[in-house]
C-alpha cells in the first residue's frame, strides 16, 4: 500500500519537473504543500533528535569555541574581544614548539613500533591453523581495558629503581634499572610503549578481517610459483591490504596527534616538559591555573590543531569513498 | 485500516526530542534550588578526599547526622572533594563547586578579585568569636574592601619535615633525634637509602605546582625569596635568588651524588603521602597537618610516623613557609545556603576550637571512629585558645603526639613567613619543571634554568 502511494507520487513529481526542466528553470521549484505531502514533515521530525543532539554536544561547543578563541575570558567574569591576541600568544609561547616537537615525536615513535606491530601480529595470527579466535581474542584483551587502568598498571611496572617490576625482571638478565618515566630521553618512548599495547588489538582485527578478502587462489599461485611465507607476504598480501594501510596509518597520524591521556596520567608532562604534547597545553592553558584558566588561548590552540587535522581528515575521507565505491 | 504506527512514532520520536531538552537544559532558578521539596535549604559540603577509609566516612557521617538534627532545616549532600588546582579550575568554570569549598590561602585574594566568592561578611560578623581570629590568618580571606569572603577554616599550618621513624631505626638512626640542619638532612637520607635499597632516604614533590610550593618552602627555610614584593605592592621575581639554587644543588647533590632519592621523581601532594605511607620515602617536607590526610586516605601506621619542624638556615631571613586552608561560598548562592553555610562552617571547623562542649562531641566522635584527633597546626585564634583547646579534648587525643615532639616542642617559636602573594600557583607551575630537570638530568644548568623561569615569572606577574 505505502509504496504504491510512493511510487505515484513519484510520478507526479517527474510529471510536474519535465516540463520546467524544458523550459530551462533548472531544479523544479517545490512549494511547502509539496514538500508536507512528500513526507518532508516526518522527514524532519525524524531528523530532529539527532539534530539536537548534534547541535548541543558538537556544533554549539565548536561555535562556543570559535567566539571564545578571540575572547579574554574565565567563564566567570564578563569575557572581552581581543581579536587576535590570544593565536599570537599561543605563537610566542615558547612551551608550543616544544609540545609540537614531541607530539611529532610520539607520532614518529608510534608509527615506528605501533604500526607495524599489529600488521606482523595479524599476519601472524592469520597463518595459525587452530585457536585463531583465542589470538584475536587476546590481542583485543587490552583494548577492553578501561584506559585509566591500564595506564596505572603500567605506571607500577614502571616504577623506577631497582624494585619495580620491569627492572627486577630485566635485573634477573642482568639488565638495568632503567629511568622509564624518571628521565626526559626515556619518557617518551616509554609512553609509545604502553599506547602501542593499549591500541593494538583494535588495529589487528582490521587487519584481520581486511586479510580475510584477500583471495585465497592468489596465494594459491603464488604456492605453485614456489613462494615461501615471507615472499607471500610482500608480493601478495601487503598489495592487496594497501588501502586499509593507509587508512589506518591517516587514523593514526590524527590520534597521535591528540594524544593527551599517557602524557597526562603517566608523566604531567614532565619530566622537564619533555612529554607535554598539543592537547596536554592545550589542557594547561584551560586548567593548570586555579583561579580561572586561559580558555581564551586553550580555544585558540584548539582551532589550530583542529586545522591541521581536518587535512588529514579530509584524505581520509576521500580516501574511504574511493575505497568502498571501487 | 488507517496504520497507527506513523503516528505513535511521530510521538515517540516528539518525546524524545522533549526530552533530551529538557535533560540538556539547565537547572532553572538557582533560589528553587537551594530549598528542597521538604522545605529544607540543601547545602552541598566538602566531604573527605577520595578514597578516604570507611571510618573516616563513618565519622563524617556522623558528624553530618548530628549537624541535620541540631538544624532539621539544613540537609547537608556532602561531596568529596581535593583540592587541584585544575580540577578546581574545572569546578569553577563549570558551576559544580559544593556549595562549601576549600581553598589554600593563596587563591582566596584571586578569587575575590575575580567575583567568585560570595560577600560571607554579615554572616561572619554574626559568630561570637569573629573578633578573635588571628588578625593576619582572617586577612587572608578579606577583600579590599574589608569584608570577609573567605573564612579561615580547616587549618593553618607551617611547612615541616615529615619522617618514617622505622626508616631511621633500618638505618641505625635515632628516630627520636630528627635532623635539624639540611647537611643532617642529607647525611640521614644516605643512610636510610643505603640501608634499604630501593627506598629514597628523601623525596620532594615535584609535580602539579607542589615542586614549585616546595621548593619554595625550602627556599625560604634557607632564607631566600621567590618574589619580593614593595610597599607599592609590585612585585619582582627573585627566582634565581641564593636560597632556591642552594636548595637545588641539595637535591641534585642528594639524587646524583649520594642516589639517596629513589626512583620515583613525579609526585605530588598526593602521591608522595600515599610513597611515604607505603615506607617508600624516609623523609619530606609538606604541611604539618598532613597526619591526618595520611591515616584518612593511606592508612598510614601510626608507628612508624615522625615530624620535626623544617630545618633553618642560619640566614637572617630563614623562615618556615606557612599556609592554611579557609572555607569559601560560590557567589551566585542565596542568602539561604550563606546562612546554612555559616552554620556548618561554625559546626564542622570552627566552634570546637572555642566551645568545649563542641570539642569534646567532635573529639568523641572521631575518636568512635579511630579517625585522628589532636594533630597539630598553628592556632586559628591565640596560642592560649589552642592550648585551652588541647586541654578539652586530652582524653581523646590519639595522634602519637610523642613522635611530633621536635614539632610541637618548637612550633610556637618558629619564624613564620607567608607564600607569595601574587600569582602564586601560577609561579609554581613554572617551578615544577625546574626541579623535575635537576632530579632527572645530571647535567642540569640550575642558573640556566632559574634564570629562563624568572624572566617568565616576571612577565606574568607584570600582568598584574
Amino acid at each position: 500500500m505505502t509504496v504504491t502511494t510512493t511510487s505515484s507520487r513519484s510520478s507526479s513529481r517527474g510529471g510536474v519537473a519535465a516540463p520546467a526542466r524544458a523550459a530551462g528553470a533548472g531544479r523544479p521549484r517545490r512549494g511547502p504543500a509539496t514538500w508536507l505531502r512528500g513526507g518532508g514533515l516526518h522527514s524532519l521530525v525524524f531528523l530532529l533528535p539527532l539534530l539536537v543532539i548534534f547541535g548541543v554536544f558538537s556544533w554549539f561547543p565548536i561555535v562556543r569555541a570559535v567566539i571564545m578563541s578571540v575572547q579574554e575570558t574565565n567563564l566567570v567574569t564578563d569575557p572581552t574581544f581581543v581579536g587576535l591576541d590570544n593565536f599570537r600568544h599561543v605563537l610566542a609561547d615558547p612551551l608550543l614548539w616544544k609540545a609540537v616537537k614531541n607530539t611529532l615525536y610520539f607520532a614518529f615513535l608510534a608509527l615506528l613500533f605501533g604500526y607495524p606491530v599489529p600488521l606482523v601480529a595479524a599476519v601472524l595470527m592469520r597463518e595459525v591453523r587452530r585457536g585463531r579466535g583465542l589470538y584475536s581474542a587476546l590481542a583485543y584483551l587490552p583494548v577492553v581495558v578501561p584506559p585509566v587502568v591500564a595506564v596505572l598498571l603500567w605506571k607500577f611496572f614502571y616504577k623506577g629503581g631497582p624494585t619495580g617490576v620491569f627492572n627486577t625482571i630485566l635485573g634477573w638478565v642482568g639488565l638495568g634499572p632503567y629511568p622509564w618515566l624518571q628521565d626526559a630521553s626515556w619518557a617518551m618512548p616509554s609512553l609509545v610503549l604502553a599506547a602501542t599495547w593499549a591500541g593494538a588489538g583494535g588495529t589487528v582485527i582490521i587487519y584481520l578481517a581486511a586479510l580475510t578478502s584477500v583471495p585465497a587462489e592468489l596465494y594459491d599461485a603464488s604456492e605453485v610459483d614456489g613462494a615461501g611465507l615471507w615472499r607471500k607476504i610482500w608480493h601478495v598480501t601487503l598489495p592487496q591490504l594497501r588501502g586499509v594501510l593507509f587508512i589506518t596509518l591517516i587514523l593514526q597520524v590524527i590520534g597521535t596527534a591528540q594524544v593527551f591521556l599517557e602524557p597526562y596520567l603517566f608523566t604531567g608532562g614532565g619530566p622537564n616538559n619533555a612529554t607535554v604534547t598539543v592537547l596536554l597545553l592545550i589542557y594547561r592553558y584551560a586548567f593548570q591555573n586555579s583561579l580561572g584558566g586561559d580558555y581564551g588561548a586553550a580555544t585558540a590552540l584548539s582551532l589550530m590543531l583542529a586545522a591541521v587535522l581536518a587535512v588529514f581528515s579530509v584524505l581520509y575521507f576521500r580516501l574511504t569513498r574511493s575505497w568502498s565505491t571501487s | 485500516m488507517k496504520s497507527t504506527r506513523k503516528p505513535a512514532a511521530l510521538v515517540l520520536v516528539g518525546a524524545l526530542t522533549t526530552g533530551a531538552l529538557a535533560a540538556c537544559s539547565g537547572g532553572g532558578d538557582p533560589q528553587d534550588e537551594s530549598t528542597n521539596s521538604a522545605g529544607q535549604v540543601t547545602l552541598s559540603v566538602v566531604s573527605l578526599l577520595p578514597g578516604s577509609t570507611e571510618e573516616a566516612v563513618a565519622a563524617f557521617e556522623d558528624q553530618v547526622a548530628e549537624f541535620e538534627k541540631a538544624n532539621p532545616d539544613i540537609d547537608v549532600q556532602p561531596e568529596e572533594y581535593e583540592w587541584k588546582a585544575t580540577t578546581f579550575a574545572a569546578q569553577l568554570a563549570g558551576g559544580t563547586l559544593p556549595d562549601v569549598f576549600e581553598i589554600p590561602f593563596t587563591d582566596a585574594q584571586g578569587l575575590v578579585e575575580n567575583g567568585q566568592l560570595a560577600d560571607m561578611d554579615a554572616q561572619f560578623r554574626a559568630l561570637p568569636y569573629a573578633e578573635q581570629f588571628n588578625p593576619t590568618i582572617l586577612e587572608a580571606g578579606t577583600g579590599e574592601d574589608g569584608h570577609v569572603y573567605a573564612i579561615p577554616a580547616k587549618n593553618a599550618y607551617p611547612v615541616a619535615l615529615h619522617y618514617n621513624r622505622q626508616l631511621f631505626e633500618s638505618a641505625g638512626l635515632d628516630p627520636d633525634s630528627p635532623p635539624t640542619t639540611w647537611d643532617q638532612v642529607r647525611e640521614y637520607a644516605k643512610k636510610i637509602a643505603d640501608a634499604n635499597p630501593g627506598v629514597a632516604g628523601y623525596a620532594t614533590m615535584t609535580q602539579n605546582n607542589t615542586g614549585g610550593w616546595q621548593l619554595t618552602a625550602q627556599t625560604v627555610a634557607r632564607g631566600g625569596r621567590t618574589v619580593e614584593t614593595d610597599a607599592d605592592q609590585k612585585a619582582t621575581a627573585t627566582l634565581d635568588n641564593p636560597g632556591t639554587k642552594e636548595t637545588l644543588q641539595f637535591l641534585h647533590d642528594l639524587r646524583w651524588t649520594d642516589s639517596s632519592m629513589g626512583g620515583n621523581f613525579l609526585l605530588d601532594w598526593g602521591s608522595i603521602n600515599q610513597e611515604f605511607a607505603a615506607g617508600q620515602v624516609g623523609m619530606f617536607t609538606s604541611g604539618s597537618d598532613i597526619y591526618t590526610s595520611l591515616v584518612q586516605t593511606n592508612a598510614v601506621d601510626p608507628d612508624t610516623y615522625g615530624l620535626a619542624p623544617i630545618p633553618l638556615s642560619d640566614a637572617p631571613e630563614a623562615a618556615t613557609l606557612t599556609g592554611g586552608t579557609l572555607a569559601g561560598v560560590p557567589a551566585n548562592v542565596d542568602d539561604g545556603v550563606k546562612d546554612a553555610a555559616i552554620k556548618w562552617i561554625d559546626f564542622f571547623y570552627l566552634n570546637k576550637l572555642v566551645d568545649e562542649d563542641r570539642a569534646v562531641a567532635d573529639a568523641e566522635t572521631l575518636a568512635k571512629n579511630d579517625q585522628p584527633v589532636g594533630t597539630p597546626v598553628l592556632p586559628m585564634f591565640s596560642k592560649e585558645q589552642y592550648e585551652l583547646n588541647q586541654e578539652w579534648i586530652a582524653d581523646y587525643v590519639n595522634v602519637p603526639l610523642a613522635q611530633m615532639t621536635a614539632f610541637t616542642d618548637a612550633m610556637f617559636d618558629l619564624p613564620l613567613a607567608g607564600e607569595p602573594s601574587q600569582k602564586t600557583q601560577e609561579v609554581y607551575a613554572l617551578l615544577d619543571p625546574v626541579v623535575q630537570a635537576v632530579l632527572t638530568d645530571e647535567g642540569a644548568d640550575i642558573d640556566a634554568l632559574l634564570a629562563d623561569a624568572n624572566t617568565q615569572a616576571q612577565a606574568l606577574l607584570d600582568q598584574g
